[in-house]
């Protein structure tokens, strides 16, 4: 009796066992929604995110900014590619931040964003992205989250090694990922004369450690190879910067082959101090050459476009001390410093082991000259005698490295589409977790620095396939976000992304935030076009060209009622924004303008050009939702044919007389 | 014996599922308070003015009366007309003699906080259907203005 009734007992409670299994984990409606590993990525409506993450856009030619851990898309910044919505390119103001030496270039590929740092900290100021295609690096401001100076790499083709920083921003570098001809040298050659005509190039731009502008100090001339990834060695590597090259067979075809012959490429170490000595010694060679050099001022509201035609060049052929060359297996991708400074992690993308350099080894190796020969005058170092060890199969295709707090580095492993998370001094994988596709570059908050922030880590992915809603036959690409602050890597979320991301940085919220500007003030506006209140809204004619000085306020324009403009003028609306509070944009547009819209913030004053083809009558109206009677704010020009009389008039509020008719 | 036995064994592993399940939604993330750090921003946001803090004198500061009409070009013109004419709100003339200095100096510097308490301001807001622009204007400057709508409604 006893025993059935512990029989039923049994059955009854192995029942409830299996019906608590079912329930346990099932999701519970959107209340219990963000519960489990959900939760740590789920940030409340009206809360913000602890991180910014800025990613860069690839093909874009942009950058965007997303919360952590939310993923939620903040903001894209408009860097080298127009932007309609934001007349980024469009406006008069904006148009000169996207010249260069072959003119206005309206695109460009944007790949590895980098904070700016102060003692191999994220301190939050700037944030550098390089453009891969018309080699340039684009300052942002993080005050405004603005593009605010781009500059122009002379010399180089596909600026990829770039926009890395040294420990206290003195310099940001860049590295020419196809080599070629110099500038001042005929290009019109063979192009199977590469081994003879084509050189590599790194370049070093001093950074004002105040305004933050950017100067090319010194280029390094170096055997024509080609350079794909590096960063700085910082605290006892600090005056070292890493370089990882590939193509040191120094083909021009099939580099899919022909440049995957030999075992070993190099991580290319140079010793920027010493170049800093030579540069003062006069040693670097004047180069004559053409490049752009592009500014934005908060203060004008416009951009400057400067043509620079010298730089410095020093030739590592030439120069002893000054650059060394550590072979690294098979065409090395990343080239990642460990917050120490004291190891140097080379991704080799077609080999099996990843080496770890160690630089007291590779300060000890150029002091006994353990050197392996030399590679066109550069000294090669003995592998062995650089070498801390190589981590053993970590995973296939291991691309780029970063750390986190606790003495780990995280590998993403491109073609075994996973993350491999080792210990830096002792090698050993600790775990690997999955990405969902084939992961080019990931992301540790200050993984790069000297102190990192570790507890995230974001994958940026190359293919999403079945991840996602298809959309024809171009899928979105993909960040995956990692709780990375247990022993095992967890996945927690997965986000689209705007274009194609490579490299992203993160700082946390509280670096940045604060230095948000909400506004201009309209007081200090010194654009030359400024109309400082209503009373000085005027329309000029000055020949074929029209100045219209004209302002926004919720909600209307000043003047709104435009005569006497004649096809074919040349048509300038100045618009001041008078508004002086936070989130208060008004837009600007014209029926058939040939441009875009403007977006003008408080206190500022951007400029459309436009050009009336046609005669007839021509709406304008404001573009950004600002008011109940947003819908209001609109206003006409009239447009008279190229002989006309009609004088020029303009107004704002007045009624016609009841029988006016012409 | 046996049964006790299962029943323990099962006890444990539902405490087990218990417990592995309350971790994954514990969440280690102690949230700094970022809102809070966007309040340290340079904008004006007056604090509230009390009766006592405006005084007024006779004749007018001639100094104040065209600081605020300069303020007055920037930052009003385009809502207010000098005379009763409205616009995007109120004209301002006889504004003085209709409302109290220390309502107007509010109205500019704490926009926000008379259309949230007070009834006239309420009023001014279903008529104009505008809410007033915070403009940035600093309390000297606004007293400035108190000046210059004097000046504009006769007062010498």
């Amino acid at each position: 009796m006893r025993t059935f009734e512990l029989k039923k007992l049994q059955y009854l409670l192995i029942a409830a066992f299996a019906f608590f299994l079912l329930e346990s984990c099932k999701s519970k409606g959107t209340q219990s929604a963000a519960s489990g590993d959900a939760s740590k990525a789920y940030v409340a409506p009206g809360k913000y995110d602890e991180f910014y993450n800025f990613v860069s856009g690839g093909f874009s030619g942009q950058m965007s900014v997303y919360g952590l851990p939310s993923g939620r898309l903040l903001r894209v910044i408009p860097v080298f590619s127009t932007d309609p919505e934001k007349g980024w390119g469009f406006s008069e103001e904006t148009k000169p931040m996207l010249n260069t030496s072959h003119g206005f270039v309206p695109w460009d590929d944007a790949h590895h964003p980098e904070l700016s740092q102060t003692n191999g900290e994220v301190d939050g100021r700037w944030v550098f992205i390089n453009g891969n295609n018309t080699p340039r690096i684009a300052r942002i401001d993080l005050k405004t989250f603005r593009t605010a100076e781009i500059i122009e790499i002379p010399n180089s083709a596909g600026n990829h090694s770039s926009a890395f920083v040294t420990e206290n921003t003195e310099y940001v570098v860049a590295g020419t990922r196809f080599s070629i001809p110099p500038d001042d040298a005929n290009g019109d050659v063979p192009i199977d004369s590469y081994k003879q005509n084509f050189k590599g190039n790194v370049s070093f731009l001093s950074v004002d450690p105040k305004e933050g502008n950017m100067k090319i100090a010194f280029q390094i001339r170096t055997p024509g190879v080609n350079f794909d990834l590096s960063h700085a060695g910082k605290g006892p590597s600090h005056g070292w910067f890493f370089f990882s090259c590939y193509n040191s067979e120094q083909a021009n075809t099939l580099l899919e082959v022909n440049a995957s012959q030999r075992d070993k490429d190099f991580i290319m170490a140079v010793n920027w101090k010493k170049a800093e000595e030579y540069v003062k010694q006069g040693k670097g060679r004047k180069q004559a050459v053409r490049y752009a050099h592009n500014t934005y001022s908060d203060k004008t509201h416009s951009a400057t476009s400067t043509i620079e035609t010298e730089i410095t060049v020093l030739d590592s052929k030439e120069l002893a001390d000054l650059v060394y060359l550590i072979p690294c297996p098979k065409s090395p991708h990343g080239c990642d410093v460990d917050p120490t400074g004291e190891y140097i992690v080379g991704s080799g993308k077609l080999a099996a082991l990843m080496p770890v350099y160690s630089f007291t080894k590779l300060q000890k190796a150029i002091a006994d000259k353990a050197f392996d020969g030399d590679y066109e005058g550069i000294p090669v170092i003995k592998y062995e005698a650089a070498l801390h060890g190589e981590v053993q199969k970590p995973g296939l295709g291991p691309l780029h490295t970063e750390f986190d707090n606790n003495g780990n580095a995280y590998t993403s492993m491109f073609v075994s589409s996973e993350v491999v998370k080792w210990n830096v001094k002792s090698l050993q994988v600790l775990d690997r977790v999955p990405t969902y596709y084939s992961i080019g570059h990931l992301m540790v908050p200050g993984g790069d620095s000297r102190k990192p922030f570790g507890k995230y880590l974001v994958a940026y992915n190359k293919i999403t396939k079945d991840r996602y809603l298809p959309t024809g036959p171009e899928l979105t690409q993909s960040a995956q976000l990692y709780d990375i602050s247990g022993d095992k890597m967890k996945l927690i979320l997965d986000f689209p992304t705007i274009g194609e991301p490579h490299y992203a940085q993160a700082a946390p919220a509280a670096l940045i935030n604060k230095n948000s500007v909400k506004f201009f003030k309209i007081e200090e506006n010194e654009h030359p076009y400024v109309t400082k209140g209503e009373g000085q809204a005027k329309v000029v004619r000055d020949g074929k060209k029209v100045h219209v000085y004209i302002t926004s306020i919720r909600s209307h324009f000043n003047p709104d009622n435009i005569e006497g403009v004649k096809v074919g003028d040349e048509v300038y609306f100045h618009l001041t924004n008078l508004e002086q509070d936070w989130d208060v944009p008004h837009g600007f547009a014209i029926k058939g303008a040939n441009n875009a819209e403007l977006l003008i913030m408080p206190g500022e004053t951007q400029t459309l050009k436009w050009i009336p083809e046609k005669v007839g009558m021509f709406p304008m109206y404001c573009t950004d939702f600002c008011s109940a009677l947003h819908q209001e704010m609109q206003g006409y020009i009239r447009v008279s044919p190229a002989g006309s009389n009609v004088p020029i008039s303009f107004s704002m509020g007045k009624t016609p007389a009841p029988s006016a008719a012409k | 014996m046996k049964p006790l036995k299962l029943l323990a064994f099962f006890t444990l592993i539902f405490l087990f599922f218990l417990i592995s399940c309350k971790e994954g939604v514990k969440n280690d993330t102690k949230p700094i308070d970022v809102q809070e750090l966007t309040k340290d921003q340079p904008e004006t946001h007056g604090t509230e003015l009390k009766e006592g803090d405006i005084a007024l004198s006779n004749p007018l500061d001639q100094t104040m009366v065209s600081t605020g009409k300069a303020a007055y070009e920037l930052k009003c013109q385009s809502c207010h007309r000098l005379t009763e004419e409205k616009l995007v709100g109120p004209g301002w003339k006889n504004v003085t003699k209709t409302r109290q200095p220390l309502w107007i100096m509010n109205m500019i510097t704490n926009v926000d906080m008379m259309l949230e308490t007070d009834p006239e301001a309420q009023k001014l807001l279903e008529q104009c259907l505008v809410r007033m622009p915070n403009q940035n204007i600093t309390k000297d400057d606004a007293r400035s203005l108190i000046e210059f709508m004097r000046s504009n409604d006769g007062e010498k």
